[in-house]
């Protein structure tokens, strides 16, 4: 009987042992990554890094022509998806919550929520690359608003979702249309949500490498033509990591580490704000 | 409507009609933003479908020419304009189930961690931590994979695993060959962290929701914490996190910048998990903008085919899954 019941309380004390060093393991991991990409990245870090261009293999350079490149693609991209998410969210909420169309909806888009961003890539190439002829930053920006929709679609039905019925009812009551008790109680009760949404895209979108190597490609000089390929700074960072010459590689983690620390802080500010609303 | 504004107002006409006006502009703006809404809903459906009919005619040519054959060739030459699938597809799966064998595990021994053992005010530090795991981009992945985690792999975990396995039988082919640092199962584990949130985090909110009545319950028969989860949680969660789980693995199938760097790229079947390899979105990524013919071109494009089918499949079933679960807990 004893004998049972001190396996039963080890096999226990191992699960639990098991589980915290899990979560150390998955800790670690973090910390070790993010210590390699300030160790790494850091030292490469000089205002030479924001004003230069790339450079030529060999020789000194910055990365402001990719930070420049991402910077007006990812607006781009924000400027097309949000719109169409958001609609797309609200139809979801306020029009057909329980309609079949908005149930197939659901179901595509977290399908494409999770979808891999290189087949979008692919799509971009087949609808705007090979009939237009080049690579553009254009086309970069459009594969990249693809993956804006589905992040920006979620987030604003489940906001819109959790504003309390009363508040359109009352609206209603007053003798507003739908369109308006949307636009002015919906979206301002479930503005906090919606931003972060897109702050959530925004933090998505900009790390994102395989949509754009076939889309925008790359581009060696300051460029802010969006008809013709565009420097990204994924991209560059892909190509500069690959190559054998020292300065790139520099670059490269230097790159990785402003990549990395923009997201970051993207993604903890959304969540800050979603944790203050929801507490409010 | 109008009638009703005109009624309202018989004495004085100008306000009558400025007010039966104002009432049409009201509904047409509704009905407007109605539909605008209804055709951004539709143009999520429109992408899908987009991508669907683009991918099939991209990848006609390879098609037509290779058939199934395509799935079925092992080999891959540009030059003689041979192309098969087999080995982009073999290494996906390979590196995408090493990173489920490792990822199910942690990932719901975290959940554990998080939803028994966590002392409240830890959880939520700890949780968003985790999560941040996801926010980092593949790309940094895939850097660190090839700069750091790779050479560090080559001299500890790999070499330990072909001295350790080269004397058993059939797993010495398995572990076989020299360390390489770079290969299958170096993919494998950073697929594993990276997938690693998804998991935990649709575990813990699943885990979260099992009514504490059916754990009290255990608990007061004298279970123990780890009997617990594993005769009460789990079985009550298991569609979940089955569903979690899926749609952890559709984000390894697909997953492309972090695999790049460190798979080798090697178009070939090694039984030895050491051994690089390739996967399908690698392969898209390496030779896309370098495919000169359009049967070239034409297969990359028929392997994203086969890339967003299986994902596709995959991803479904999650969230299948999910919706079940959800519907159960309400």
């Amino acid at each position: 009987m004893m004998s049972l019941y001190r396996r039963r309380r080890l096999g226990n004390q191992i699960v639990l042992g098991l589980s915290l060093t899990a979560t150390a393991i998955g800790l670690g991991w973090l910390a070790v990554i993010l210590g390699t990409l300030v160790y790494r990245g850091a030292s490469g870090l000089s205002l030479a890094v924001f004003t230069q261009m790339t450079p030529p293999p060999g020789s000194d350079g910055g990365l402001l022509n990719p930070i420049v490149g991402s910077l007006i693609m990812t607006a781009l991209a924000v400027a097309i998806g949000t719109p169409i998410g958001i609609l797309a969210g609200t139809y979801m909420a306020e029009y057909g919550r329980f309609s079949r169309l908005a149930q197939i909806v659901r179901f595509i888009n977290d399908i494409l929520l999770s979808a891999p961003s290189i087949v979008v890539g692919l799509f971009v190439y087949e609808i705007m690359v090979a009939p237009m002829g080049h690579f553009s930053g254009f086309a970069g920006a459009v594969a990249l608003a693809i993956l804006v929709v589905p992040v920006v679609v979620r987030t604003t039905e489940d906001m819109l979702a959790l504003v309390p019925k009363e508040l359109r009812e009352a609206a209603t009551a007053l003798g507003m249309p739908l369109a308006y008790v949307i636009g002015k109680v919906s979206y301002r009760a479930a503005r906090a949500g919606i931003i972060t949404g897109i702050l959530l895209a925004v933090a998505r979108i900009s790390g994102e490498t395989a949509p754009l190597l076939f889309t925008a490609l790359n581009q060696q000089f300051y460029s802010a033509n969006l008809n013709g390929p565009m420097a990204s700074l994924p991209v560059v960072i892909f190509q500069f990591a690959l190559s054998p010459y020292q300065e790139w590689q520099q670059l490269a983690w230097t790159g990785a580490l402003i990549v990395t620390m923009a997201v970051l802080a993207l993604s903890i500010t959304a969540r800050a704000l979603a944790s203050s609303r929801k507490t409010s | 409507m109008v009638d009703v504004a005109l009624r309202g107002a018989p004495m004085s006409e100008p306000i009558a009609m400025s007010r039966a006006r104002t009432l049409v502009r009201l509904r047409v703006t509704d009905s407007v933003f109605f539909q605008l809404t209804r055709g951004a809903a539709i143009s999520v459906l429109i992408i899908l479908g987009g991508v669907i009919v683009s991918l099939v005619s991209g990848s006609l040519p390879a098609i037509r020419t290779f058939g199934l054959n395509f799935l079925l060739n092992e080999s891959w030459n540009p030059v003689t304009e041979k192309f098969g699938a087999l080995p982009a597809i073999y290494g996906t799966l390979v590196t995408s189930l090493i990173a489920m064998l490792i990822a199910v595990p942690l990932g719901l021994l975290i959940t554990l961690f998080l939803t028994e053992l966590c002392p409240m005010w830890l959880r939520r530090p700890i949780s968003i931590a985790i999560e941040l795991l996801a926010g980092i981009p593949s790309i940094i992945y895939g850097i660190w994979g090839l700069f750091v985690f790779a050479p560090f792999l080559q001299v500890t975990l790999q070499q330990w695993l072909i001295d350790a396995f080269g004397p058993v039988p059939i797993l010495s082919h398995l572990f076989a060959g020299p360390p390489y640092g770079i290969g299958m199962l170096t993919a494998g584990l950073i697929l594993a962290i990276m997938v690693l949130p998804f998991i935990t985090s649709i575990s813990r909110d699943v885990f979260e929701a099992v009514p504490p009545v059916l754990k009290e319950a255990a608990y007061g028969l004298g279970c123990t914490t780890t009997e617990v989860v594993r005769y009460v949680v789990l079985p009550y969660t298991r569609v979940g996190v089955v569903g979690g789980v899926m749609l952890g693995l559709g984000r390894a199938l697909g997953e492309t910048m972090a695999v790049t760097f460190v798979i080798g790229n090697a178009h070939r079947i090694s039984a030895s998990v050491l051994a690089p390899g390739t996967t399908i979105s690698a392969t898209i990524a390496n030779e896309f903008t370098e495919a000169v013919s359009d049967l070239y071109t034409a297969s990359l494009i028929e392997l994203g085919l086969i890339l967003f089918v299986i994902t596709f499949i995959v991803l479904a079933a999650a969230r299948y899954m999910l919706m079940r679960i959800e519907r159960r807990i309400g």
